[in-house]
């Protein structure tokens, strides 16, 4: 959509605080393009948790009573892409209520575009833009996710991992995983009953595994109650440097799929793979390390 | 794909949405009752190449024009506006002039809105006016 702008007077214009020319930078990087953005340090708070346990609401409660402090707040909502069709439907931002009229929030909808992790690496340029542009708290919301998806640590320095009642009998399945990597746990839908119950249950799976170091919130997102309580906890909590080895680890899993993904001769290497043509083994050798 | 002022029926909006999903586009879905100020500024951060407007509650000659009239107070030029829902034919004269490339009554295809879509994309590459505040009597009959 940038047509015709050079980047360079597109990234001072952003830096300047012109919003529509950052949705325009973030709309390139998005498809590739490189900034010289000056070196950051972005305040970072990655949200996930399974499909349905009201991510986007909650966040939507925190965005509204970090723009009440003061913050500027930007949100980038990762929705999945269809395998099908290569088309998305987001629709994370309809469940912030404040994200449209707010002159301190910015929310971005993005598509995982079939990236496996379901997190695409551009997310760090991107929150790198935001953070230039003087956005304050950077939100990552993951697409709905289970135990296994634990990319957003490539991206956030702070993890909370949202989950809802009525879900204990997994609880003991998920210590493994992301649970094991969360920093602050929230226990959503406290306005229906069993939440009390499944608090309970992550704070008794917590510390069997020893990490009484994590803190379990009960909150609603509808009725707005906890959400105070929980907003104090993530301010206070310091990024993460426990994690580094695994952030390093995961930012390049995901920089390698995007290279992979990103492969002139992968549609190539699946035709042929789908007829028979070629094994897997030698697919991997085309799509190897070498660009040609 | 947006749902401006205070029309509570979103079905329509839910079928295009979907269906522009499978048809490969990436899809931004406001939910309900939003402003056309609000709308604006869903575009502007999303950075939409195209806008839908969904309404039936005969306020679109109201609705549609002052978000037509936002989008290009905002430098939102190029954005691709089209309409749907219950809009009499009398009203889509007015709506053309304003900006609004095509409107989609009860009955259409959803193939007919990807279709609409991909002349606007072939408008765009080739250089020809298509968005909303670009000087065109093109639209989609």
């Amino acid at each position: 959509m940038a047509m015709g702008v050079i980047p360079a007077d597109l990234l001072d214009s952003a830096l300047a605080g012109n919003r529509r020319d950052l949705a325009r930078m973030l709309t390139l990087i998005e498809n590739g393009g490189a900034f010289d953005i000056p070196e950051q340090s972005p305040w970072t708070l990655g949200v996930t948790g399974p499909p349905g346990v009201g991510k986007s609401t909650l966040i939507g409660r925190l965005i509204s009573n970090w723009a009440d402090r003061g913050e500027r707040i930007a949100v980038l909502a990762v929705d999945p892409s269809s395998p099908r069709s290569g088309g998305a439907l987001l629709a994370d931002r309809m469940r912030m209520s404040t994200a449209d009229s707010n002159d301190s929030v910015f929310v971005r909808s993005l598509a995982t575009r079939n990236h496996p992790g379901g997190l695409v690496s551009c997310l760090s340029p991107m929150i790198d833009a935001l953070a230039a542009c003087g956005w304050s708290r950077i939100v990552i919301e993951t697409v709905g996710a289970g135990q296994a998806e634990i990319r957003v640590v490539a991206f956030a320095d702070r993890i909370l991992l949202v989950d809802g009642p009525d879900r204990g009998d997994i609880v003991q399945a998920e210590k493994a995983g992301i649970m094991e990597l969360a920093d602050i746990v929230a226990i959503n839908k406290s306005d229906i009953p069993n939440s009390q119950q499944a608090a309970d249950s992550v704070r008794a799976a917590l510390e069997v595994g020893g990490d009484s170091s994590v803190i379990v919130h009960l909150v609603s997102a509808h009725d707005g109650s906890g959400i105070i309580e929980l907003l104090d906890t993530i301010e206070s909590c310091p990024a993460s440097g426990a994690r580094d080895r695994l952030r390093v680890r995961e930012r390049l899993l995901s920089a390698w799929d995007s290279r992979l993904l990103a492969h002139p001769r992968l549609n190539e290497v699946i035709d042929a793979l789908e007829t028979g043509s070629i094994t897997l083994d030698e697919a991997v050798e085309i799509v190897g390390l070498s660009e040609d | 794909m947006a749902k401006p002022g205070l029309d509570g029926h979103d079905r329509g909006a839910k079928v295009i949405a979907r269906a522009l999903r499978d048809g490969g586009h990436e899809v931004v879905y406001t939910g309900l009752r939003k402003t056309p100020g609000e709308i604006v500024r869903i575009v502007m951060d999303e950075d939409a190449a195209a806008l839908g407007l969904s309404t039936l509650s005969g306020a679109h000659d109201v609705l549609l024009p002052a978000i037509c009239e936002g989008l290009r107070q905002e430098g939102l030029t190029e954005v691709v506006v089209f309409a749907g829902g219950i809009i009499p034919n009398g009203d889509h004269e007015s709506l053309h002039e304003d900006g609004v490339r095509a409107i989609f009554g009860p009955g259409t295809r959803t193939s007919e809105i990807l279709d609409f879509l991909e002349a606007a994309r072939q408008r765009i590459e080739g250089g020809k006016p298509v968005g909303v505040g670009e000087n065109s009597g093109w639209r989609w009959e």
